[in-house]
């Protein structure tokens, strides 16, 4: 009897590992056939004046600089507020909170706010910031929206790097007659910037892949500022970044050729930000 | 010493402020959604908004029922769910349980780089590799049948496949670090005892990381249900009871589709539609909580 159980077991056994090799020979295809597909479709359209041009029927050219522009643009005005806020809360909860009400508040908000889908995002920047604020479908809208966004990704990740910071170094530095301020930036900032940068990285690749936040914030324009003088009033003025683009052009424009030329650049893009990631991580570790 | 004084009380004050701005964040969200959302659900009338199905928005006589748009939804986050989560697990105990150290990364970086796939080129590849998929299934099956409206293959299937392939990354990375916080002591007590690898991982190692892996469902589920663009790209854009082949809106391709367009009470209506959207990732977001500290409890 013992036999036969012991071949029932097998069979079951034989019969799961089919499934698990299934199931993970799965991820590798679907990756490999996405960026397979992507190429194969995308990649005779990227060439240098498709990266560098502007789409006009007049003169009859496809390009994306605008929607270049834009995303780096969004990316700038985002991080330039976001990442000091980040790091500044996180240097709060780890450096300064005891336990209490106000620490449990700002975790469980920091939980739900990375959390919160991005079209809700894009919902609220568009009441708050484009109509209360009146800032209307601009870059900046667009940009001050992905900021509650992000902040949680810079904040957990710079809280980490903060624990990761042995305690000898605060109080030899306190020790030594520092005060706290110039501790934590002479000492805990330095130490933590691996971290830091990390979530910066993050961050950034969490914009250039966004779409839905963007949609009703920061608009849809594709064209270039006329002269490199007016980048600044760009910033006012409505601009879609390259998933919006591809977006519109799978969709309303069915121009198929620029929407896989541009999943082509954003493809690599979003590849590039992940070994960045990969390799400050390991730096760190290190 | 008194200009340090100052200044340590400034940092001190600016780290606070730089905190408290997640919970100002969340609570305008909150406000905003519910300020603008209750009072068109009252001027429709919120048991006729949720519990109706014809939305009408631009008729003569306008009508805001989104009960199919719920339901959309529910059922395309639940599927998308039950083909997503097998397949999820499945892969998170190769990588645990069975992968050697250089097979395990591999598959872990295909895993992170699926993650990092912009979702609008999910909805570009699902509209042109399944829509036609779609068509064809959709002609074959509906063949002669007069009630049934043909959607070109933008229907719900489309986009729970779409969906199971989104959340896969999510529920992978979290049920593969819970399998492996699971005490080797346990697979050995097992392994001694006679039981096979395979009856190892699924009658010892799964089921002790059990609240790890529920945590992974709920943060799929929350992806699943607060997803817009792809599934916009894939799902069609009539409002629709939740069937496999037809063209359907969920509660977030129904504001991506109309609020570029909608002025007035069709406006408001959407932001409601927001709100409901928002209670739904608050549940949500309360149910992962408590299994986080469940988690932490273990």
């Amino acid at each position: 009897m013992s036999s036969t159980v012991k071949t029932k077991g097998r069979i079951a056994d034989k019969l799961l590992m089919g499934l698990v090799l299934l199931s993970t020979s799965l991820s590798i295809i679907l990756l490999l056939g996405i960026i397979l597909f992507v190429f194969i479709k995308g990649a005779s359209t990227v060439s240098l004046s498709f990266l560098t041009g502007v789409t006009s029927v007049l003169k009859g050219t496809v390009g994306i600089a605008g929607n270049i522009l834009n995303t780096v643009l969004i990316i700038v005005i985002t991080m330039i507020i976001a990442t000091p806020i980040g790091i500044g809360s996180a240097i709060f909860l780890n450096e300064y909170a005891k336990k209490g009400v106000f620490v449990t508040v700002i975790e469980y908000a920091t939980e739900t706010l990375s959390g919160i889908p991005s079209i809700i995002f894009g919902l609220f920047g568009m009441m708050f910031f484009g109509n209360t604020l009146g800032l209307g479908y601009s870059l900046l809208t667009g940009g001050l929206t992905l900021i509650l966004m992000v902040l949680p990704l810079i904040t957990r990740n710079t809280q980490e790097a903060l624990k990761s910071v042995p305690d000898s170094y605060r109080n030899g530095a306190v020790g030594l007659g520092s005060g706290k301020w110039h501790m934590i930036r002479t000492i805990l900032i330095p130490s933590a910037m691996p971290g830091i940068i990390t979530g910066v990285i993050l961050a950034i690749g969490r914009i250039v892949g966004e779409s839905a936040a963007l949609l009703f914030t920061a608009g849809s324009a594709k064209g270039l500022p006329k002269a490199f003088s007016k980048i600044f009033e760009k910033i006012f003025q409505s601009g879609g970044t390259m998933t919006i683009q591809l977006y519109l052009s799978a969709t309303s424009e069915g121009d198929f050729d620029t929407a896989f030329g541009i999943a082509v650049v954003l493809l690599v893009l979003v590849f590039v930000i992940n070994f960045v990631t990969k390799w400050a991580l390991r730096r760190r570790i290190n | 010493m008194k200009r340090r004084k100052v200044i340590e009380q400034t940092a001190k004050t600016i780290f606070t402020i730089c905190a408290a701005i997640a919970i100002l964040a969340v609570a305008s969200i909150t406000f905003y959604l519910v300020a603008k959302g209750i009072p068109a659900a009252r001027e429709v009338g919120i048991g006729k908004l949720l519990f109706t199905t014809s939305w009408r928005p631009t008729a003569e006589e306008p009508s805001y029922g989104i009960f199919f748009i719920i339901l959309s939804s529910l059922v395309s986050t639940f599927a998308s769910i039950i083909i997503g989560v097998p397949i999820g697990l499945c892969t998170a105990v190769f990588l645990s349980e069975i992968a050697d150290r250089i097979t395990r990364s591999v598959v872990s970086s295909a895993v992170e780089l699926l993650a990092a796939i912009p979702s609008v080129i999910y909805g570009l590849i699902g509209m042109m590799v399944l829509s036609p998929l779609m068509y064809r299934l959709e002609k074959a099956i509906f063949a002669g049948n007069e009630t049934h409206q043909f959607t070109g293959g933008a229907n719900l299937l489309a986009a729970v496949i779409v969906l199971a392939i989104m959340i896969l990354p999510t529920v992978i990375s979290v049920s593969a670090s819970s399998l492996q916080a699971v005490n080797d002591s346990l697979r050995y007590a097992s392994l001694a005892l006679g039981a096979t690898k395979m009856q190892t991982i699924w009658k010892v190692v799964v089921p002790a990381a059990k609240s790890g892996l529920l945590t992974g469902v709920v943060l799929g589920v929350g992806r699943a249900l607060g997803e817009a663009m792809a599934i916009n790209m894939v799902a069609g854009g009539a409002v629709n009871i939740p069937l496999p082949f037809n063209s359907v809106r969920t509660l977030t391709t129904q504001i991506v589709s109309e609020m570029g367009y909608a002025e007035g009470l069709h406006r408001r209506v959407l932001f409601t539609v927001g709100l409901v959207l928002y209670i739904f990732i608050m549940i949500v977001n309360f149910i992962l909580l408590k299994a986080r500290r469940r988690e932490l409890n273990e």
